[in-house]
């Protein structure tokens, strides 16, 4: 029997406080999101299950239990206490996937600081912008990752503590840096956790939007409530149940269905913190005899192009239910799922901003392959006109996506950036940028991105971030950046670009313009493709003509050209 | 001609490695040891092509055979010698 039960039973009698109730939460009260993810499932008497089974990339192994969880967050929000940090201040996590990441996020929960999770394949500027907007306090790191943070330290005033975890003492520490090594510090038993309440600030995210620098999406406390219910109902994770959430935690998957839906719900997860190979992938499912798996299509797709036979040298029979997160997810990829490992992916859809699953396939409920699903109880989802935000009621009419605000893990602003928040919200519904249509039965169908956002391999990435580092390269003139398809990752980025007087058009040019963004921003950014032009397509007013470019590589019509410089 | 391995090797630390402290060998994993990711992986075959003047097409450049310098060079070695 899945968790929801039956779905349409659900929407009828749905109220928040079921979550509130299961958590033993009361208005008003106390809610703290390390405290529920740690000492509260000690309390319910599992201290002694385990937590979090982790695997590094050399066959490296380690292993917490609940009771470890608490008394490591304890300790990590110990030390970041007697550095002085201080409720709210911004704590920032660039780290692989290692221990410190998930347990270290409770640990600045509990003393009431903001943590601010950054993906580490970022390179030194993208870490830049955002840390230079959350004004962050201090930063928790690894030492390979150390590099890039000094070599922006001296444009960042407010940046007090470098936190290495992995100091081993072979090179002296540098200017701000401080080690903390949980292998090696006496473990604190009794904490005292800060008296967060539900609108207490707790994450700081950010994604990227066609326009503008990256925006800092602050949740707080109260979202546990959505989180927790969502991973219970739509995850379906039960008490014995063995997950595995293959998101990164510097993307709010990891946060919000990495660390806090598992822990708040008791239940042991496994963490590989290791590139993608298909081999790897199902050798680690075998292993760990992972029952619930939540992963992205990219991933799925990947998995699809390494075949159907490798899946028959593994023992996958601990699979009992399967979700995706990140981009639609392909018809093909449903059904492939359900041949291959018998049970299919189930999609759905969210985002940084929403905090937790709006849209879900449910346990019992019939998949329609390729469909997103139908809204959480207690979600209200629509599809709006792109220009009135009127509802649409017609049945398979495009549209843009909209929700009514109002449900626990909404992000309450962008940070610093009220008019870009405000414009979120239209005609009393939230927007989230997304193109769909609603069929008769009440499913959402992904048509696309309302804007020119590029989504790769499930992650947003701003035109206007790659252009802007574009113009730093010494060759580049002009660039404009757009989503190309692809087969693995759904978009990649590609650039166009016209070369300052003095340069030529080369393969090697290519090669060093790739690299240039790679390092800058990060791998995600970098152009997988760069094309040479004499001239960009610009408007008479001289706005680059981005649309026309895009239309060119998906084979689209290219619309109305009245508006295009003459040559 | 330059020895393939190392120019492989020398490559992959200037360019992928964030801590030069850290130290790499031809066997280490690039892909599953989490040095050069998906994404960058493409950035790396485009050096093997410009630089050896070969095509290696996209179904044979995969995460096991970009997976260490060992392979890498086995990768170019096929495609030099057709």
């Amino acid at each position: 029997m899945s968790n929801i039960g039956s779905y349409e039973e659900r929407i009828k009698n749905f109220d928040w406080s079921i979550a509130e109730k299961e958590l033993g939460y009361k208005k008003g009260d106390v809610i703290n999101i390390g405290w529920y993810c740690s000492d509260r499932i000690c309390q319910l008497g599992k201290a002694g299950k385990t937590a979090l089974k982790w695997e590094g990339h050399a066959g490296q192994t380690k292993e917490y239990t609940y009771d470890d969880l608490r008394k490591v967050s304890n300790t990590i929000g110990h030390f970041l206490r007697g550095l002085g940090i201080q409720p709210e201040d911004r704590v920032c996590l660039f780290m692989d996937k290692i221990p410190e990441l998930y347990i270290g996020l409770l640990g600045i929960l509990k003393i009431g600081a903001i943590a601010q999770p950054l993906f580490s394949a970022f390179g030194d500027e993208s870490l830049f912008v955002r840390l230079e907007n959350a004004e962050t306090r201090a930063i928790i790191t690894q030492k390979k990752h150390a590099p890039k943070v000094k070599k922006i330290l001296d444009r960042l005033p407010n940046l007090e503590y470098i936190i290495i975890v992995d100091h081993d003492g072979k090179k002296a520490l540098g200017e701000k840096e401080v080690a903390m090594n949980l292998d090696t510090m006496e473990w604190i038993d009794s904490f005292e956790i800060h008296p967060t309440t539900a609108e207490s600030p707790s994450l700081l995210h950010y994604t990227s939007g066609t326009t503008g620098l990256p925006k800092g999406v602050k949740h707080v406390h109260y979202s546990l409530i959505s989180q927790y219910l969502t991973t219970k109902w739509v995850l379906d994770l039960q008490e014995d149940d063995i997950y595995w959430c293959t998101a990164d935690p510097g993307w709010v998957t990891g946060t919000s269905y990495g660390i806090i839906g598992p822990f708040s719900m008791g239940v042991t997860q496994c963490v590989l913190d290791a590139g993608f190979s298909a081999e790897n992938w199902y050798k680690f499912i075998e292993k760990y005899r992972i029952t619930m798996w939540y992963s992205a299509p990219t991933a799925i797709r990947s998995l699809m192009k390494a075949g159907d036979e490798i899946v028959k040298q593994f023992d996958l029979s601990s699979l009992r239910h399967l979700a995706s997160v990140g981009e639609p997810l392909n018809a093909e990829a449903v059904v492939w799922s359900e041949r291959v490992f018998g049970k299919p992916f189930y999609d759905t859809y969210w985002q940084t901003e929403t905090g937790s699953i709006m849209i879900a396939n449910y346990p019992g409920m019939k998949v329609k392959p390729g469909s997103m699903g139908r809204p959480f109880p207690g979600i209200t989802g629509g599809i709006v006109d792109t220009e009135t935000y009127e509802e649409i009621k017609d049945i398979n009419k495009p549209g843009l996506i909209a929700f009514r605000p109002g449900w626990p893990a909404m992000m309450r602003m962008y940070w610093k950036n009220e008019e870009t928040y405000k414009k979120k919200f239209q005609n009393g519904w939230y927007i989230p940028g997304d193109r769909a249509t609603l069929d008769s039965d009440g499913y959402f169908w992904f048509i696309g991105r309302d804007d020119d956002v590029i989504n790769t391999g499930g992650h947003l990435v701003s035109p206007f971030e790659v252009e802007s580092a574009l113009l730093e390269h010494p060759s580049v003139a002009e660039s404009a950046v757009v989503a190309k398809p692809d087969e693995v990752n759904m978009e990649v980025v590609k650039a166009f670009v016209t070369l300052k007087e003095g340069y030529q058009p080369s393969e090697e040019l290519e090669l060093d313009i790739m690299n240039f963004i790679r390092k800058k921003l990060s791998p995600l950014a970098m152009p997988q493709e760069i094309e040479y032009m004499d001239k960009l397509p610009k408007t008479r007013s001289g706005k680059i003509m981005r649309r026309l470019l895009r239309a060119q590589e998906w084979g689209e019509d290219i619309g109305d050209t009245s508006t295009l410089e003459n040559d | 001609m330059e020895n393939i391995k190392d120019v492989v090797l020398k490559y992959v630390i200037d360019e992928y490695l964030e801590d030069d402290s850290e130290e790499i060998t031809y066997d280490t994993p690039l892909i599953s040891g989490g040095i050069v990711d998906s994404f960058s992986m493409v950035s790396l075959k485009r050096f093997l092509e410009v630089k050896y003047k070969i095509q290696i097409p996209d179904d044979e450049a995969t995460p096991e055979a970009f997976d260490n310098v060992n392979s890498i060079v086995a990768l170019v070695e096929k495609f030099l010698n057709k």
